[in-house]
């Protein structure tokens, strides 16, 4: 079973700041950093610090968040140079000393400040067949999916992304390589290989193979370490590319029988 | 990468592993027993066992190397495309002759 919000680790204060210290914030914005002061409160988020700034400070600085609970992941940015949640981390868990550094998320094209395209990241959950595909006619009658069956404990390893992209943000291979699909759409395929209703595996395991896809992670772990929601991409990676490889050598096995057309040799 | 160059070259790993621990055991067995040049060759010449051997390590070599070299190619340049496939298959002749050539040459010698 997956944690949904993992604890801070040891290393971690948690302890809040004296009464009356202050926070010296530098958020990076049009090329540099901008640095701000803001009172240190009890169980203050970084997402109460941002909107401080904003609404207190300088109304021009542009961010993004919604739910502000942990459930749309729409505030990920980069703090200290790691991709966090800002609404599920609290400034006393991750402040050096009394200061906080704000970047947006890496690895994606920043339309403003601290708010970042997601479009690339979208694009790729796409490409990677992140739909399921329900085949050209409609099945017969309800399937039946064992919950303690392998397929299903697969999809339920990974279901709960919410797709926040702080894994894309963490990926090395991303930043090394921008035509890779990343963690996130990965993981969906993933749980898509894994959905005995799908009908779209033979187009799915293509798209997910290849110098864009599964067979170029390094297995860094990095997604696995930083994701908010404690799901684990580089095992559905790893999933995928045994799957990708047992697609290939069936493909080559039938190509080897019966020769490219298909046809067996007389 | 393709499932199949990811699968050739997770597959030659494995030969390679092994075959790099025996080639690192015969090279101490050889200094520590103090064999010389013409004692080592004495062995090798005629031995087909071997020749098969070191024909296997320097096919599974010219396999793996190769496709690892172009993953980092791509990743650290931006070279791409068949030029970069062309040179690679390129390193892989060129390690596989070497290595053959090496290889008979002491079993001929």
């Amino acid at each position: 079973m997956n944690a949904p919000f993992p604890a801070p680790s040891p290393t971690e204060s948690t302890v809040d700041a004296a009464p009356g210290a202050m926070l010296t914030v530098r958020i990076r914005r049009d090329g540099g950093f901008q640095a701000f002061t803001v009172a240190r409160r009890p169980a203050q988020t970084v997402l109460d610090v941002v909107t401080e700034i904003q609404r207190e400070q300088d109304p021009t600085l542009a961010y993004r968040f919604a739910c502000r609970v942990g459930m749309c992941g729409s505030c990920a940015m980069m703090v200290n140079g790691r991709p966090r949640w800002t609404c599920r981390t609290r400034v006393a868990a991750v402040a050096e000393g009394d200061g906080l550094t704000l970047e947006p998320l890496r690895n994606l094209p920043v339309v403003k400040d601290l708010a970042v395209d997601m479009e690339p990241f979208f694009a790729k959950w796409t490409a990677a067949h992140g739909a399921f595909e329900p085949g050209a006619v409609p099945a017969d009658d309800f399937a039946v999916v064992a919950p303690e069956s392998p397929e299903r404990r697969a999809v339920d390893a990974g279901i709960e992304c919410i797709n926040c992209g702080v894994c894309y943000a963490a990926c090395d291979v991303v930043a090394w390589n921008p035509d890779y699909l990343g963690p996130a759409a990965l993981n969906r395929a993933w749980t898509l290989v894994n959905d005995v209703r799908d009908r779209g595996q033979d187009a799915r395991l293509a798209a997910v193979s290849g110098d864009a896809g599964c067979q170029s992670c390094h297995t860094h772990m990095s997604c696995t370490e930083h994701c908010p929601k404690a799901l684990a991409p580089t095992f559905a990676i790893a999933g995928l590319k045994r799957a990708t490889a047992r697609a290939a050598l069936k493909r080559f096995g039938a190509q080897a029988f019966r020769g490219p057309s298909g046809r067996r040799p007389s | 990468m393709s499932p199949m160059l990811y699968l050739a070259q997770r597959g030659t790993a494995v030969i390679l592993a092994v075959a790099v621990a025996v080639h690192l055991g015969t090279i101490l067995y050889a200094v520590r027993g103090g064999l010389t040049a013409g004692e080592i060759l004495g062995r090798t010449q005629g031995n087909g066992a071997f020749l098969a051997f070191y024909g296997i390590f320097v096919v599974a070599a010219a396999i793996h190397a190769p496709i690892g070299l172009r993953s980092i190619l791509r990743e650290w340049t931006p070279w791409r495309g068949r030029s970069l496939d062309g040179a690679m298959l390129a390193v892989s002749a060129l390690l596989a002759v070497l290595g053959l050539r090496a290889a008979l040459a002491v079993y001929l010698a």
